[in-house]
């Protein structure tokens, strides 16, 4: 039972998900739009409370616990904690029961959203362009045709996109997007096939209840 | 140079340069300012998904329009709460199984039609590629580059037989569209986050600190 329910479920709802697409019958397509659009999307947002409880449940164990790193634990769930409240109860736009502003001071959601998402967001990949500059300095070693093609094609990608590159040669944004557009296009194509064909497996593999991992647990 | 007395400019600008304090060594302000982004960014989401999803979709039919039927997706939604429920934890492999189980096979038809046949069709060479030398991507010099790639590139993949002779060639011609792929994919990703952190510090520079505008 525990198990058998959900491999049917699973079943039944794969091949539901299957039969839109080759039966273009008024009345199915609105079915599978409401399982779609409102089932499926509201089960998703019940999975967000899974999620969210299961990331207070490590902060407050890490906190308890005295871990590694613990009183920062406290920071993300106070933060967790203001920033949903103020949402929920003050609306995204400021719309909601709770005031969200004190004089011209705002504070609703989208103000943190807007000076507390985006900057942390953007700094942290912006970030990634020092990590990466270091450690392509370290592994990009011109020791074979095939490096040497990797590190010629991003460097004139690189230069490409850039202002500088239209000085060195108005031919250079060209010929990168020529990179882009064709080889790069090409072996992208061959990879995609590769996935395409292995997603359909592990589809199929769900599907029919031969891929179980899913389920976790023993029992 | 016109200091900003916005606070939630400061703001964004601490929290900034808090962020790029981990370029000298992990410290207090990184840790403090990403265990923020987490919490902050999970309570938008909570809110996010509560006022655009839930309510639409579930609170407003359900309870304001009085469309019964609404309380399977409720309860079925619930479930995943049990989870926390020793007893009964197993009860949220069904939200779980109908969810994937929707997804995995929806996901077939879409696969099959995007990503093999629509790129097939745009790999084969067609008389309308043999008509004009160089038309762009679909000119014949381009066509059959593109061919010859896509057709080494899969071929590099094929480990059923040992890589020799004529798959032995074809597969060295596959490595060096996958190479020149490789780092035309990197270049491009490198310009992208050297672009977001042009961005950082044009909010440095400009709303922050006023010197550029």
């Amino acid at each position: 039972m525990k198990r058998t329910l959900p491999l049917i479920l699973v079943f039944i709802f794969g091949i539901m998900g299957i039969v839109p697409y080759y039966i273009p019958h008024g009345g199915y397509q609105t079915l599978d739009n409401m399982v779609r659009n409102d089932f499926l999307r509201i089960l998703s947002a019940f999975a967000i409370v899974l999620g969210l409880g299961s990331l207070m449940k490590v902060h407050i164990d890490k906190i308890k616990k005295h871990r590694e790193n613990w009183p920062y634990s406290y920071v993300l769930i106070i933060g967790f904690v203001v920033s949903g409240f103020i949402g929920l109860f003050g609306g995204i736009e400021g719309n909601g029961m709770l005031p969200t502003s004190i004089a011209s001071f705002k504070f609703d959601i989208e103000t943190l959203y807007l000076n507390i998402i985006v900057p942390l967001g953007s700094t942290m990949f912006a970030l990634l362009a020092f990590f990466m500059a270091s450690a392509s300095y370290r592994a990009f070693r011109v020791r074979s045709l095939e490096s040497a093609l990797l590190l010629s094609a991003a460097f004139i990608v690189m230069l490409g996109v850039i202002p500088l590159g239209d000085r060195i040669s108005p031919h250079l944004p060209t010929f990168a997007q020529w990179i882009m557009d064709i080889p790069n296009v090409a072996s992208k194509r061959g990879i995609t096939f590769g996935i395409a064909l292995g997603g359909l497996a592990t589809s199929l593999k769900v599907i029919l209840g031969i891929e179980r991992s899913w389920l976790g647990g023993k029992e | 140079m016109n200091i900003t007395s916005d606070p939630w400019i400061w703001i964004g600008g601490l929290l900034t340069l808090c962020i790029f304090s981990f370029l000298y060594k992990d410290n207090p302000f990184y840790k403090f300012a990403e265990h923020l982004f987490v919490g902050v960014a999970n309570g938008y989401f909570l809110t996010f998904t509560v006022h655009r999803v839930l309510g639409p979709n579930l609170f407003v039919p359900l309870f304001v329009q009085g469309r019964i039927w609404y309380v399977i997706s409720l309860t079925v939604g619930m479930l995943y709460i049990l989870r926390f429920v020793p007893r009964v934890s197993w009860l949220v492999r069904i939200p779980i199984a109908v969810t994937i189980g929707y997804y995995t096979g929806a996901v077939i038809p879409a696969t099959i039609q995007a990503d093999i046949i629509r790129q097939i069709q745009a790999t084969i060479l067609t008389p309308q590629n043999f008509q004009s030398w160089n038309a762009g991507s679909s000119g014949i010099i381009w066509s059959v580059i593109l061919f010859v790639g896509v057709a080494c590139t899969l071929s590099y993949f094929y480990f059923s037989r040992e890589h020799k002779g004529v798959l032995g060639v074809t597969s060295k011609i596959g490595v060096i569209f996958i190479m020149v792929g490789f780092g035309a994919a990197f270049g491009y990703t490198v310009m992208a986050r050297v672009s977001l952190l042009i961005g950082r510090f044009q909010f440095i520079l400009g709303p922050w600190f006023g010197i550029i505008e």
